[in-house]
């Protein structure tokens, strides 16, 4: 069975050939993943579908789903309170209501672009006598990783390291788009790296309580396409599962490991997405025991930021699946990867950033 | 953010950080979120941390899933 290794060159046709043929009930499927995205756009794998199959780009890009008023907190305290911003570069470049945190960085702020927590610790441990703030932002990918950089600060007594959390819970999101009048999704093509850390079987509630069969897949074409094969499996028996295509990466209960300090370290709270609002049960803050190293308790408390989304920006319906990158009237006119005017644009797995790019294909 | 492919540890210190080779670049990476890597294993990398380590089995699985799929034959366009 080794002829079917990905490097085999008719894999890709033929795992297209069997999505092509489909003819079962219509199926409107969302990916809920940045990764995904991107793979699906450079593909062009939407002009490939049969009729009646289509694809939507959910809330799966941790920057675009962050809500401005998280950037405006950082810039303010970038700006005011003297701090230095250790970041994903990602987030450097989404405009809050009046500046970037690139912007603010060419004046002068301390504004540091790393690569995981661990730099963002060293960040600190070298300039004992800054304040070293650390972004939060993300999914159960991320968030793991700050709860462990909380842990070591907490152990080594670094106490000049703080996180400005804004990490979501991936399911009351999914949930709540479900419950949304305006989105047309029937199956779900769940993140590979997420469910790295949930584990397969934590969409099984949803699964059945909605009637929306879900695949969880991985980021490769042949694995993406795996993943749409079972999806329309399904739906051609009328069955609704959760299966799982992505078995190198994802188990069935995930990473206990990960999922543990999680829960040590986070407490869940009702959060604010952009596109999709307040959620209940949405979002990741600081637990009690950390308030010491919660940068809102540290610098924010009491200080009132008023926010206000960039005018003209779709990216709340873009989110959602409600209309496709270029039918917001900015897309690759005013707004473009250059001149990004909403998160969506700035990175390269935001739904309107991969467009742009593979728009040509 | 995600990196899909898989990296071999090549060297772990006491801090639990690990030398982990993607096809020839070396990067640093944390692997204190398993339960337990050694050398030589492959794992998938997110943000500077392993979450996941692969093992021969599970790749195989993918295959596995791939024939399913296909040896249904397909139906007459
Ligand atoms: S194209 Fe730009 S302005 Fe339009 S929704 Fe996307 S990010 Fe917002």
């Amino acid at each position: 069975m080794n002829h079917l290794d990905r490097s085999d060159p008719d894999l890709l046709k033929k795992l297209l050939k069997r999505i092509r043929v489909y003819a079962g009930p219509p199926l409107t499927i969302m990916e809920v993943c940045g990764t995904h995205t991107v793979s699906i756009a450079r593909m062009g794998l939407s002009t490939l579908l049969p009729e009646g199959v289509s694809l939507l780009s959910g809330p799966g890009c941790p920057v675009c789903v962050t809500p401005i008023e998280f950037f405006d907190e950082a810039i303010y305290l970038a700006r005011e309170k003297n701090v230095v911003i250790a970041t994903y570069g990602d987030a450097m470049r989404v405009p809050g209501s009046g500046a970037t945190l690139l912007e603010v960085k060419a004046e002068g702020g301390q504004v540091h672009p790393v690569y995981s927590t661990t730099d963002a610790l060293n960040l600190a441990i070298k300039n004992k006598d800054r304040e070293v703030v650390f972004l939060g932002l993300g999914f159960e990918t991320t968030a793991p990783t700050v709860a462990h950089a909380l842990l070591t600060a907490k152990k080594q007594r670094i106490d000049n390291f703080s996180v400005l959390s804004a990490h979501k819970v991936l399911l009351p999101a999914m949930e709540a788009l479900l419950l949304d009048p305006e989105v047309k999704v029937n199956a779900f093509l769940c993140p590979g790296h997420a469910s790295m850390v949930l584990g397969w079987r934590c969409y099984e509630e949803l699964a059945s309580k909605y009637g929306v069969p879900s695949v969880v897949a991985g980021f490769e074409p042949h694995e993406i396409l795996l993943g749409i094969n079972m999806l329309l499996a399904q739906a051609k028996s009328g069955g609704v599962h959760v299966e799982n295509a992505y078995p190198k990466a994802v188990s069935e209960y995930g990473n206990t490991a990960a999922l543990d300090i999680l829960g040590g370290v986070f407490k869940k709270v009702d959060s604010n997405w952009r596109g999709l609002g307040l959620i209940p049960g949405s979002g990741y803050d600081l637990a009690d025991d950390f308030a010491k190293y919660d940068a809102r308790e540290k610098f924010l408390k009491g200080v009132e930021i008023i926010s206000a989304e960039p005018a003209g920006c779709r990216c709340a319906d873009v989110l959602r699946g409600v209309i496709p990158p270029a039918k917001c009237p900015l897309f690759a006119s005013r707004c473009n990867p250059k001149a990004p005017v909403g998160a969506c644009m700035v990175s390269s797995e935001g739904a309107c950033g991969a467009h742009y790019r593979y728009r040509e294909a | 953010m995600c990196v899909a492919v898989p990296g071999k540890i090549i060297s772990i210190d006491e801090e639990l950080m690990a030398t982990v080779d993607f096809g020839g670049s070396s990067r640093d990476v944390s692997i204190s979120l398993l339960e337990d890597a050694a050398v030589g294993e492959y794992v998938i990398v997110h943000a500077g941390f392993a979450l996941h380590k692969v093992d021969t089995k599970e790749a195989e699985q993918t295959i596995a899933l791939m024939a399913g799929i296909l040896d249904e034959p397909p139906r007459p366009e």
